[in-house]
């Protein structure tokens, strides 16, 4: 270990609509596996095998470059109790941690205020996308919503010589001024706030050259746009970005193919380009849907399920297969689905405390066993 | 006529979602006092065709769980209405008694319960609480649907009283307990066939199996009482009135503290919040006859930017103003995303505790949404609504930088700014001198520019 060692940084992708686990990684040597999907099941020879039960959807090849190297964790049965099967319900679970109540205070926006608790860095947190996601949210905690690192900032639309002009005014009218109220003032900082996080950002594309070529995806252009602002070392811990719709109630067949495709090979461009800048032994990345799909096709696709699967990445992170596969056996399953054996707010706890080193407990309101997947 | 304007505009802004200046003129000349009456009465004018939302665009109709398409109905209806007050109140009652599809995950109840605020939103608050108590939105988003004789559930009696009648202090433990055997039964039967993406429709019974028979005594009554006696007695205390005025004073005139601070804070004008429950008080709580003093009061007139936005305002606002949205467009879905994107996702409301308001709604993130959305709005000037502010500036002749400054401040609103944002203004104005549109090529974008810099001042998020 050196004495300059960096602060740990998360980057959490997540996967929307409700992942199908049992293609994701697939049982492919269960004839359970076999009979219940007869239209959208992969075929045996094309499935990536890593051991004599599972295998790897097809498209995942890229990221089972780092499951060989170590680098990745595959957690199965992941979820909670008595899944609502909603996917806005299920997703404010997976927020919040609140699974009997709405929550509101995301668990990410907790970590965010505990990193920061003086609101020094307006970058603490990052998001990818057009809005903010819950897991972010907390009331007095800053969070930089992206939707593209090339066009970020107050008044895009307007052409640059003309907007410089316009943004030097709008700092000018936005700084306090004596005797208009304490909503005026919160405004006032909360417009220069807004500014000076959007004058740090848009440096961090060119500062950052790489020889790492981003496929062309919307997944990769967010994750190209995370490793830009953490190469620019503006100190931002969180990251946040997601990917869909994995709602494949249809169609399943082609749809999940480019899903996964453009997943995997995001992710493996990602690490490539932080090991490229010698950047990634501070980094893990976490994978998560909001729930899995039924065991037995539609016809066409699924439909909402329980249980799913996780994946931690990272150089930190201890690669392997972590808690047992659900049962299909049809005794087994609720509703049709496989039902989870490790809770989400455990796997939670695990980066809360072993990553960051905060106390898991308020973060994830309870105290969940954890899973020793970190180095 | 200026003053008569800025009131006006004032009028408007509260009582719907803000007029484009030929409205206001037109207002202007039929009065203030007959404005109010006719926003009163939302049938003398024509309603939104549902039929043209269902032509064009099927899937706001019907929208299940299409996220994209949820509240994508409502934002055509606030956008066109000839009706603004019946479509802001239906806000203010979504407001102040919501539920979310986080929970219900079915769009079609969410909606459904908009168009009854639309429709009965200025009778009885009475009938307001009990057509909710009916609704199957609210009978699955608190629970009732699981409140039974022999397992109560206290969610939706307790929030009935805290949240959405008397506020917390006005009642005891028991008093939930009560209200909840009281509602026991009141659920929903499935509506056959299911809808195309998903969800049935559902319609609410009551059924006398499940209902707590025995006697049951709230707020100092007893009986064998029932989901409606629990109504007309909450209806009968002062604490409801007291409650109510002050969400209507808070909605229309002006930010309160946050609702949980009530108990402990009184409201920022007593007379005023005192005048409203009167009214209500006196009316057996008819919602039109409160408004119509509300709106008619000095305290209202006087009010004038005391709010900040909410970002529904934001953007409705600024379609009606922009105009070309008066019909289902292309992109209605992506467009009904925007004011969730500023942190109003309508029908998605985070709890049932509802939105928090005021400063609330700003923050770095929702603040940069809000300015990005107007500016690109009003940057462009293909738009009918902002061409016709062009050309009116325009017509002024050759005007110099404060004439420009002031002519289109008094377009935008006429809005009220800080001495230091004017001086801000006028000298962005000046580094490209006098207008002149006769002989400047750049001068339609010199003006667009100058209304993106006026919808990105701080005053600007005031209503």
């Amino acid at each position: 270990m050196t004495s300059t060692k960096k602060d740990p940084v998360i980057v959490v992708l997540q996967m929307s609509g409700g992942n199908d686990y049992l293609n994701t990684t697939i049982p492919y040597a269960d004839g359970i596996y076999r009979d219940s999907r007869p239209v959208v099941g992969v075929p045996e020879d094309r499935v990536i095998k890593i051991d004599d039960h599972i295998g790897l959807h097809p498209e995942m090849a890229p990221v089972k470059e780092l499951y060989d190297a170590g680098d990745m964790a595959i957690i199965h049965g992941v979820g909670y109790a008595d899944s609502p099967r909603s996917h806005f319900r299920s997703m404010d679970i997976w927020h919040t941690c609140e699974p009997d109540k709405i929550g509101t205070e995301g668990w990410l926006g907790k970590v965010t205020r505990e990193l920061d608790p003086n609101k020094e860095n307006v970058l603490t947190a990052v998001s990818f996308g057009a809005a903010l996601p819950r897991a972010l949210a907390l009331p007095g905690v800053p969070v930089a919503c992206v939707d593209d690192l090339d066009n970020y900032g107050l008044l895009p639309g307007i052409a640059n010589e003309q907007r410089n002009k316009i943004l030097d005014r709008f700092a000018r009218m936005y700084s306090p001024t004596i005797g208009t109220g304490a909503v005026m003032d919160y405004l006032g900082q909360t417009g220069l706030d807004t500014l000076e996080g959007a004058d740090i950002l848009k440096e961090a594309p060119k500062v950052y050259s790489s020889t790492v070529e981003y496929p062309d995806s919307t997944i990769a252009k967010k994750l190209k746009g995370i490793a830009q602002v953490h190469l620019a070392n503006f100190g931002t811990r969180v990251f946040y970005c997601d990917h869909g719709s994995f709602d494949s109630h249809s169609n399943q067949v082609g749809m999940h193919d480019k899903l996964w495709k453009d997943v995997s090979e995001g992710i493996r461009a990602f690490f490539a380009d932080l090991r490229e800048h010698n950047a990634s032994e501070n980094v893990i990345m976490f994978l998560f849907s909001e729930f899995g799909r039924r065991v037995i096709d539609n016809g066409s696709g699924t439909d909402h399920g329980a249980g799913g699967v996780a994946f931690a990445l990272g150089d930190q992170i201890k690669g392997g297969q972590y808690g047992e596969f659900p049962s299909m056996k049809p005794e087994h399953l609720e509703q049709g689905d496989v039902v989870p054996n490790i809770d989400f707010r455990g796997i939670y706890s695990t980066m809360v405390e072993d990553w960051f080193g905060l106390d898991a407990n308020p973060i994830v309101n309870g105290n969940f066993e954890k899973l020793a997947y970190m180095k | 006529m200026s003053a008569d304007i800025e009131l006006m505009a004032h009028l408007m802004r509260r009582a719907g979602f803000g007029a484009t200046r030929e409205e206001l003129e037109e207002r202007v000349g039929v009065g203030y006092e007959a404005t109010v009456e006719e926003l009163l009465d939302p049938e003398s004018q024509p309603e939104v065709d549902r039929w043209e939302i269902m032509r064009y665009q099927p899937w706001a109709f019907r929208s299940g769980t299409i996220q994209n398409f949820g509240s994508a109905e409502w934002l055509q209806a606030m956008i066109a209405s000839k009706r603004p007050l019946q479509e802001k109140l239906a806000l203010f009652w979504y407001m102040l008694i919501p539920t979310g599809v986080a929970k219900t995950d079915h769009y079609q109840n969410e909606n459904r319960r908009i168009h009854e605020f639309k429709d009965i939103g200025m009778g009885k608050f009475e009938d307001i609480l009990l057509a909710t108590a009916k609704s199957p939105g609210m009978l699955f988003y608190l629970d009732n649907i699981e409140n039974t004789a022999t397992a109560v559930n206290e969610n939706w009696g307790r929030e009935l009283l805290e949240l959405f009648s008397m506020g917390v202090g006005n009642y005891t433990e028991v008093d939930v307990r009560e209200a909840s055997r009281a509602f026991t039964g009141w659920t929903y039967d499935l509506m056959l066939p299911r809808g195309p993406v998903g969800r049935h429709d559902q319609d609410f019974t009551y059924k006398p199996e499940l209902h707590d028979e025995g006697e049951k005594t709230f707020l100092g009554q007893t009986g064998n009482l029932n989901g409606d006696d629990i109504i007309r007695i909450i209806l009968e205390q002062p604490a409801t009135a007291q409650f109510l005025a002050r969400h209507l004073y808070n909605f229309f005139v002006a930010d309160e503290v946050q609702v949980p601070a009530w108990g402990v804070t009184p409201p920022r004008d007593e007379d005023a919040v005192e005048m409203l429950a009167d009214a209500l008080i006196e009316t057996d709580y008819d919602i039109k006859h409160t408004l119509r003093v509300l709106f008619n009061s000095d305290f209202f007139k006087n009010a004038r930017f005391e709010k900040i936005k909410n970002p529904a305002e934001i953007v409705v606002s600024t379609l009606r103003m922009v105009g070309g949205y008066e019909k289902p467009f292309p992109g209605l879905g992506d467009m009904s995303r925007q004011y969730g994107y500023m942190g109003q996702d309508l029908l998605n409301v985070p709890s049932v505790e509802g939105w928090h308001f005021g400063a609330e709604w700003i923050n770095s993130g929702s603040l940069m949404r809000r300015i990005n959305f107007t500016a690109d709005m009003f940057g462009d000037a293909s738009k009918p609504g902002v061409q016709n502010i062009v050309n009116r500036v325009k017509q002024g002749g050759k005007l110099s930088p404060e004439q420009l400054v002031d002519s289109c401040l008094d377009l935008m609103g006429p809005l009220d700014v800080t001495e230091a944002s004017k001086t801000e203004l006028v000298a962005y104005a000046q580094e490209a001198g006098d207008l002149d549109c006769s002989t400047d090529a750049n001068c339609e974008v010199r003006i667009t520019e100058l209304l993106q810099l006026i919808v990105s001042l701080r005053e600007f998020q005031y209503a």
